[in-house]
């Protein structure tokens, strides 16, 4: 008994363990709240989640590049497109329109495996022989293999069927499943159980086993003789090479666990959507996944988490709902005449509103760096090297500039 | 020379067996080019080259900020290309303030509102480009280096936000100014007089630009800081202003490059210059970054190289060759062309 107390109380003091049990928690309760709030037709909602677990994954896997290792990936969004692609190749009638002739359809577990596969292996390619490189360096080949992937996906003509993508993918199947009152039906025991848009909780629950898994995965990483390793390489790397790392290799393996967990999600996206194209996957992904990371603390998966959540609510529920909001607002204010455009140039206040989310975004971005560069969850480890930093700023600004 | 030379050789990463790949690689596509472009006839050849040195002169323009401003602090300015953006946008709403009407002013009547047009946009985007250092760059100088890379992309995404915001994400139109006729250039080649215009615009602007960082006290300041900061403040150089003046002159040639580009092609929309400027920076970085006829000349090669790809080969692949060329070039030869001025710290 006494044992149980001292773990919940040393846990209080812990912000990660906090935000785990409250992430936990509020994932558990999510579906049910919703359908509870909107009288059972929250389905929607439940989706839009779903989909945020995608950015989540990705914001997981990216906290390993940039977190861990400080290594700065700015077209993360090509692995994720990777995985997407490798998946809807392998779970569609696609291969069988190619010269190939033979369509294959591996299951979604499997499949789910062989994109995570196939993107650490373009990871690990692009890293073997741009890893040595500097920072920011490193930022920019990134960058370019970010811009370089889904326009090749585009021209790549009837391989990845072009413009239009590659759609009717296959969409994972389980030998069964329970329904109940949280999806608006009776309990039953449903075998064979296809998971289709029209039961999105499954995908939600699928989303959150995987993101389980994943961050167990990562956490052990984090706290193995790797991860001490990418710490190691992060802040010094000559440091780290004169005490017997070998920086390439860990840097090689951070950037393809990354670029694994990318392929992991992309498959996923493939699966839901069933359906990819090359105009999901720009640099705007990448910047999203990596602001999420910033935003939530670099270093720290809880935080990374966290930042996910709270920027995928912004961008993909508060500013797409804000012009509708808007105008709603202007009309009970009885100022119509800011929904109407008139012929100054003025487009209507939902227009004004829905064309400044880069705006937003930007200022997020910039605001964060300025005001709490360690983020809304910070690593603790990484909190103290901030602090070490500037005061070491105030005293010798020589050393930091190096 | 030689010790920059050897700097250079040391600095290339890989080995001479990979290196040897990266030859094999080059040597290909210039015979696969030779082939097309003897196929192609010289006419074609020239009007190609013509097209592709006055993208480039504008790609070597924006090119200049982005090498000025790493070469002085070492950091990827991505709000550059937008500035770029920015300056077709001033220039626009300016044009009908300075009288200037599409199809009715031309001629000599053009050249001093041109001239105007010109001064007034490039202060106004230099002092936007001012203002993002002093707020977003400044006060993260001695942060970790992603900081300040990271509320680059941020005050990109606001410009492009604000300028979607003020005119919307369409396509827009620039007005139509400078003379449509060709220039012979004896043999049936003939060169537009807009790309000659666009080429001399842009070589004065270079040459000035050399001619104030080679000559005078400012720029010497400009060099003496992006060789050591600390020795540069230890001598009396107020290292703040002449980082201002670095970010006001690499934005001040955005704007004159952004209203090159609304002349040249007529049409620009808010969200152009975050590509552009990448082509811009592949040109810098193709050149050896932080080296300013380095990025001249990348960005000339840059721009042939974009319409001889887009006049003998696939238009679709053009950008994924430009974007190769980038990681090429880094992984290959770090240093690009003429080799990094700044020391590597």
């Amino acid at each position: 008994m006494t044992r149980a107390r001292d773990f919940v109380r040393s846990n209080l003091r812990n912000p990660n363990a906090i935000a785990y049990f409250l992430m936990a928690v509020g994932a558990l309760l999510f579906p049910a709240i919703v359908q509870f709030a909107t009288g059972g037709s929250g389905d929607y909602l439940v989706g839009l989640a779903a989909d945020g677990g995608i950015y989540m994954l990705m914001a997981i896997g990216l906290n390993v590049v940039v977190g861990f290792a400080g290594l700065l990936d700015l077209g993360y969004a090509a692995f994720f497109a990777i995985g997407s692609y490798t998946y809807a190749l392998v779970a569609s009638n696609h291969l069988g329109v190619t010269p190939l002739g033979h369509s294959l359809h591996v299951p979604f577990w499997i499949a789910l495996f062989i994109g995570m596969l196939v993107a650490a292996s373009a990871g690990a390619l692009l890293g073997a022989p741009t890893l040595r490189l500097r920072g920011d360096y490193l930022a920019i080949v990134t960058l370019g293999f970010g811009e370089i992937v889904p326009r090749v996906f585009r021209n790549a003509g009837i391989w990845t069927g072009g413009v239009p993508g590659i759609s009717a993918l296959d969409v994972p199947t389980l030998p069964g499943w329970f329904q109940g009152p949280w999806v608006g039906q009776d309990f039953a025991w449903v075998p064979d159980f296809r998971f289709t848009s029209a039961n999105l909780t499954a995908y939600y629950v699928l989303m959150i086993v995987l993101i389980t898994f994943v961050v167990i995965l990562v956490n052990n990483l984090y706290n193995s003789r790797l991860g001490r390793a990418w710490m190691a390489v992060r802040e010094d790397e000559t440091a780290a090479a004169a005490n017997g790392v070998n920086t390439v290799s860990i840097k090689l393996l951070a950037f393809s666990i990354g670029a694994a967990t990318s392929g992991f999600a992309g498959a996923f996206y493939g699966a839901k959507l069933s359906y990819v194209s090359s105009e999901n996957f720009g640099f705007i992904v990448s910047v999203t996944v990596l602001a999420m990371v910033v935003l939530g603390g670099m270093g720290n998966i809880p935080g990374a988490m966290l930042g996910a959540i709270v920027l995928y609510f912004i961008l993909f529920w508060l500013l797409p709902n804000a012009p509708a909001q808007m105008q709603q607002l202007a009309s009970s204010l009885g100022l119509d005449w800011l929904n109407q455009s008139n012929p100054n140039g003025w487009p209507g206040i939902a227009e004004v509103v829905s064309r400044s989310k880069y705006v937003i975004f930007g200022l997020i971005l910039v605001g964060i760096m300025l005001l709490r560069p360690q983020g809304l969850l910070p690593s603790q480890i990484r909190k103290q090297e901030l602090k070490h930093a500037e005061h070491e700023a105030l005293a010798a600004p020589r050393q930091l500039q190096a | 020379m030689v010790q920059r030379l050897r700097a250079s050789v040391i600095a290339a990463p890989t080995g001479s067996v990979i290196n040897l790949v990266g030859l094999a690689i080059v040597a290909v596509a210039l015979v696969a080019t030779v082939q097309r472009v003897y196929e192609g006839g010289a006419t074609y050849f020239f009007q190609t080259i013509g097209f592709g040195l006055a993208e480039g002169a504008i790609f070597a323009l924006v090119a200049l900020g982005y090498t000025m401003v790493y070469g002085i602090i070492e950091l990827i300015n991505f709000a550059h290309g937008d500035v770029f953006t920015l300056g077709a946008f001033f220039s626009v709403a300016l044009l009908p303030v300075l009288g200037v009407v599409e199809g009715q002013t031309s001629g000599a009547a053009l050249i001093l509102p041109l001239l105007i047009l010109f001064i007034v946009t490039m202060l106004l985007c230099a002092l936007v480009n001012v203002a993002i250092e002093r707020v977003a760059y400044r006060p993260l100088r001695h942060a970790p280096r992603l900081a300040p890379l990271i509320t680059a992309i941020g005050m990109s995404a606001f410009l492009e936000g604000a300028m979607n915001v003020w005119r919307g994400p369409f396509n827009l139109h620039y007005p139509d100014l400078l003379p449509e006729f060709q220039i012979p250039l004896g043999g049936g080649v003939t060169i537009a007089a807009k790309a000659v215009m666009v080429i001399v615009i842009a070589v004065v602007l270079m040459v000035a630009l050399t001619l104030f960082v080679n000559r005078s006290k400012l720029g010497k300041a400009m060099r003496a800081t992006a060789q050591d900061r600390d020795a540069a403040q230890l001598m009396g150089i107020d290292i703040n202003r002449t980082i201002s003046a670095t970010f006001f002159i690499g934005a001040a040639l955005a704007g004159a490059a952004g209203i090159i580009y609304g002349l040249y092609y007529n049409s620009f929309s808010a969200f152009d210059g975050f590509t552009y400027g990448l082509y811009a920076f592949t040109a810098a970085v193709f050149g050896g970054i932080g080296n300013i006829p380095g990025a001249a000349l990348g960005g000339l090669l840059i721009g042939v190289i974009y319409s001889i790809s887009d006049g003998y080969f696939s238009v679709a692949w053009t950008q994924v060759l430009v974007f190769g060329i980038l990681i090429f070039v880094l992984v290959f030869r770090p240093t690009g062309l003429l080799g990094m001025r700044v020391p590597e710290k």
